[in-house]
C-alpha cells in the first residue's frame, strides 16, 4: 500500500485487511519503521517487496507525485499496480502505461475504485458491504455508480466472482476489452456486467470484442443519456471518435451485440435474472 | 483550460512556430499601430467565430479602429467578444492543417495533417487525412515527419518548415500538458514561408498545478461556475430547471438520466465528490440554491460516506440560507435511519431509489406534491 500513512490509506488499509486482503506492508517515504493497523511501513516499495514479499501494490498517493510512485513500483517488481489517485496529468498516463507493459506490470486505473474479489481479496476503496460471492464479473468505468449497481446485484441475489473498476481517465492501464478477456477465461465467471458512460470508445470496442470473442451472456448499463452535447475536444477530438462516443453510439453497439443496455442502474439486476 | 488565439499564438511562438505579427485590443482606441494591411479578429472560446462575422478584414488605422468597434461586444455563440487581435494580412498560397490530440484507444498521441485545411476538419474526407501515432516513450521520430511530407505532398522546402513546425507542436503538446494542439490553417504563403493562421490550445485542467502562470486565464464561466471552480466543486449549468447534488460524475449522469426518463430536466449539476464533510455539503448547496432551482434533487451513495452528516450539511444550509426551494434526497449510506429524520425535520423528502427520487423530483416541481 504506496501511501498508507494517510488519513484514507489509513483507512482503506482497515478495510481491506477486513476483507480478506493480504497486506503485507505500506510505503510512505520517511515512515519507515512505523506501523499502521499491524502493517509495517517502508521508506521504499524495493524494501517492501524484499522484505516482505509484495507483489502486487495500491497507490494512494496523490496526483503530483503518483507517477513516481508506479515507476517505483514497476523496478521494484510489482506486477498488479491498482492506481486510485484522481486527477492525474494524462501525460504522466502516457509515460506510465506502455512503460509499465513493457516491463510486464499490469496497471488498473488510474481514477478508480479498484478491484474486489468477494470472498478473497480486495485493492481499492469499494465499501465492503455491498459484496457477495457469486458467479458475476463487474467492469467498470465510474465509482460510485459502480457501488450503485453492485448494491442492486447484490440484493437482487447476484453475487460477483471480480468487480473491476477500470478507471474513468483518457488514459487508463487496462482497457475494458482487456477486462472482458480476463472474464470470459475465467471459469467462476459465468455472466458479465458492464459499466460505461459517454465519451471515448471503449464501449464500442467491448461490444465489438463481445460479438467476436465472448460467449458468456453480457448486460450493460450506460450513463449520460441525456447529457448535452456540448464538451467535446476541440475537431481533432471528434475526428478520432468519428461519430462514435455518444450514449445513442454506445447503446447501439452493445444492442447490434446483442448486449441488453438497462435504463437504470438497478435494472441491470432485472437484465441478469434473464441471462440465468 | 482553453487558451485565446492571441494567447495560444503567444505560447506557440515561444516554441518557435512561425506566427503572423499582431496586438490585441479591448477598446477601439487603444489600437494605435497595427500592422496593416490587418484582419481584425474576435477573441473567443468558442469556433465558428469566422461564419459568424467576428473575422474582418481592414486596410487601414481608421478602419482597423470602426471594424473593431462593432466586432468588440458582439456576441458569438453565446460568447461576448472582449477582445479582438489585430494581425498582419498574408497572401495565401495554400492552406494546410496539422493537429496533435491523444488516442485514448491506442494510448498515444496523435498527429493529424491533411492538405485541405481551412475548412472543418471533420468534413475533410478520411482518405484525405493523415493521422500517425506517435510512441510517447520514445517520442516524435523522423519517419514520421517524413510520412507526413510524402501524404502532404509538398516541395522540399515547404515540407522541412511544416516538419518543424510538427515537431516544435509536439514538443509543446508534451511540456505544456495539452488535450489540444491545432493549427487551421498552417499557412503556405506566396513568398514560400509556413505560418500558424490559428491556434487552438487546451491544457489538461489537472496539470493546472505545473503550469500556474495559467491560472487566472479567463475561461468564460458563468459567475456561479467561477464560484465553484474557485471552491474546487464539479458544477456545470445546463438548460433545465433541476438542481442535482450527486457524489461522482458517473452516478451524476445517471441521476440526470432518471430525471430526463421521468420526464425532467437537471438544470445545474453539482459533483460533491467522496466527500462527507458537513461544510462542504453546505458550500455545494447554497450554491445550488444561488442557481435558483425549481427544486433540488440530492443522490448520494456513500457506502462508507457518512448519510447522517451529509445530511447535517444539507439541513445546516436550508437553515441558513432560509431555502424555500423543495429538495428530494436520496442518501445511501452509514447512519440512514438518523439521516432521513434530519432531512424530514426541514421539510424534504426522502426517497430510497435514484427512480422514485427522480420520480419525486419531477412530481414535487409540477405541484404534484
Amino acid at each position: 500500500m504506496q501511501g498508507i500513512t494517510g488519513h484514507q490509506g489509513q483507512f482503506h488499509t482497515r478495510a481491506m485487511l477486513d476483507f480478506g486482503t493480504k497486506v503485507v506492508a505500506g510505503v510512505t517515504p520517511g515512515k519507515a519503521g512505523t506501523k499502521v493497523e499491524g502493517v509495517p511501513v517502508f521508506d521504499r516499495v524495493a524494501d517492501a517487496v524484499r522484505k516482505r514479499k509484495a507483489n502486487a501494490s495500491m497507490l494512494f498517493v496523490p496526483a503530483p507525485y503518483a507517477k513516481d510512485a508506479a515507476v517505483e513500483a514497476v523496478e521494484a517488481g510489482i506486477k498488479l499496480l491498482v492506481i486510485v489517485t484522481e486527477r492525474i496529468p494524462f501525460h504522466d498516463s502516457l509515460d506510465l502505461m506502455p512503460y509499465a507493459r513493457s516491463k510486464g506490470t499490469t496497471v488498473i486505473g488510474p481514477n478508480c475504485p479498484g478491484l474486489a474479489s468477494p470472498g478473497q481479496a480486495k485493492m481499492g476503496i469499494m465499501p465492503n458491504l455491498l459484496f457477495k460471492e457469486g458467479d458475476a464479473g463487474v467492469i467498470s468505468r465510474s465509482g460510485t455508480l459502480t457501488y450503485e449497481i453492485v448494491n442492486a446485484m447484490t440484493q437482487a441475489g447476484f453475487g460477483q466472482t471480480t468487480c473491476i473498476g477500470i478507471g474513468g481517465d483518457p488514459i487508463i492501464g487496462t482497457s475494458m476489452v482487456e477486462a472482458l478477456a480476463w472474464f470470459q477465461k475465467d471459469r467462476a465467471t459465468k455472466r458479465i456486467v458492464l459499466v460505461g458512460e459517454i465519451g471515448g470508445t471503449a464501449e464500442e470496442e467491448a461490444a465489438d470484442f463481445i460479438r467476436r470473442k465472448v460467449t458468456k451472456p453480457v448486460v450493460a448499463y450506460v450513463a449520460g443519456r441525456s447529457a448535452p452535447p456540448g464538451k467535446r475536444m476541440g475537431h481533432a477530438g471528434a475526428i478520432i471518435q468519428a461519430g462514435k462516443g455518444t450514449a445513442e453510439s454506445k447503446m447501439k453497439a452493445f444492442a447490434d451485440a446483442g448486449v441488453p443496455v438497462a435504463q437504470y442502474p438497478s435494472e441491470v439486476a432485472t437484465l441478469l435474472a434473464s441471462t440465468s | 483550460m482553453k487558451f485565446l488565439e492571441h494567447k495560444a499564438k503567444e505560447i506557440f511562438a515561444r516554441y518557435g512556430i512561425p506566427v503572423p505579427r499582431g496586438i490585441v485590443a479591448s477598446k477601439p482606441d487603444e489600437i494605435t499601430d497595427p500592422p496593416l494591411p490587418c484582419m481584425v479578429k474576435a477573441q473567443v472560446l468558442v469556433g465558428g467565430r469566422g461564419k459568424a462575422g467576428g473575422i474582418r478584414p481592414a486596410e487601414t488605422l481608421e478602419e482597423a479602429r470602426e471594424v473593431a468597434g462593432q466586432i468588440l461586444g458582439m456576441d458569438i455563440h453565446g460568447y461576448q467578444v472582449k477582445q479582438v487581435y489585430l494581425e498582419e494580412r498574408l497572401s495565401i498560397a495554400k492552406e494546410l492543417y496539422l493537429g496533435l490530440t491523444i488516442d485514448r484507444s491506442a494510448r498515444e498521441p496523435l498527429l493529424m495533417t491533411t492538405a485541405m485545411g481551412g475548412m472543418d476538419v471533420e468534413d475533410v474526407p478520411r482518405e484525405d487525412l493523415s493521422m500517425e501515432h506517435v510512441p510517447a516513450m520514445i517520442g516524435l521520430q523522423p519517419y514520421i515527419l517524413r510520412s507526413l511530407a510524402g501524404a502532404l505532398s509538398l516541395e522540399r522546402d515547404i515540407a522541412e518548415q511544416v516538419a518543424s513546425i510538427a515537431r516544435r507542436a509536439y514538443e509543446l503538446f508534451r511540456k505544456e500538458d495539452a488535450e489540444l494542439v491545432e493549427i487551421n490553417p498552417l499557412i503556405v504563403t506566396g513568398d514560400g514561408r509556413v505560418i500558424a493562421g490559428d491556434a487552438k490550445l487546451v491544457i489538461d485542467d489537472n496539470a493546472e498545478y505545473r503550469h500556474p502562470e495559467y491560472a487566472n486565464l479567463d475561461q468564460d464561466r458563468t459567475p456561479l461556475e467561477q464560484e465553484a471552480h474557485d471552491k474546487g466543486i464539479v458544477f456545470i449549468q445546463l438548460d433545465g430547471d433541476i438542481g442535482v447534488i450527486a457524489n461522482g460524475a458517473g452516478l451524476t449522469m445517471a441521476t440526470l438520466d432518471a430525471l430526463a426518463l421521468k420526464g425532467g430536466r437537471g438544470g445545474v449539476f453539482l459533483d460533491l465528490g467522496g466527500t462527507d464533510d458537513p461544510a462542504k455539503v453546505k458550500q455545494a448547496f447554497e450554491l445550488l440554491i444561488k442557481a435558483n432551482p425549481s427544486v433540488i434533487l440530492v443522490n448520494i451513495f456513500g457506502g462508507i460516506t457518512k448519510a447522517d452528516t451529509v445530511a447535517t450539511g444539507v439541513k445546516q444550509a436550508i437553515d441558513e440560507m432560509h431555502a424555500k426551494v423543495p429538495v428530494v434526497a436520496r442518501i445511501k449510506g452509514v447512519n440512514e435511519a438518523v439521516a432521513k429524520e434530519i432531512l424530514r425535520s426541514v421539510g424534504t423528502h426522502p426517497a430510497e431509489t435514484i427512480e422514485e427520487a427522480a420520480e419525486l423530483a419531477v412530481r414535487v416541481k409540477s405541484g404534484g406534491l
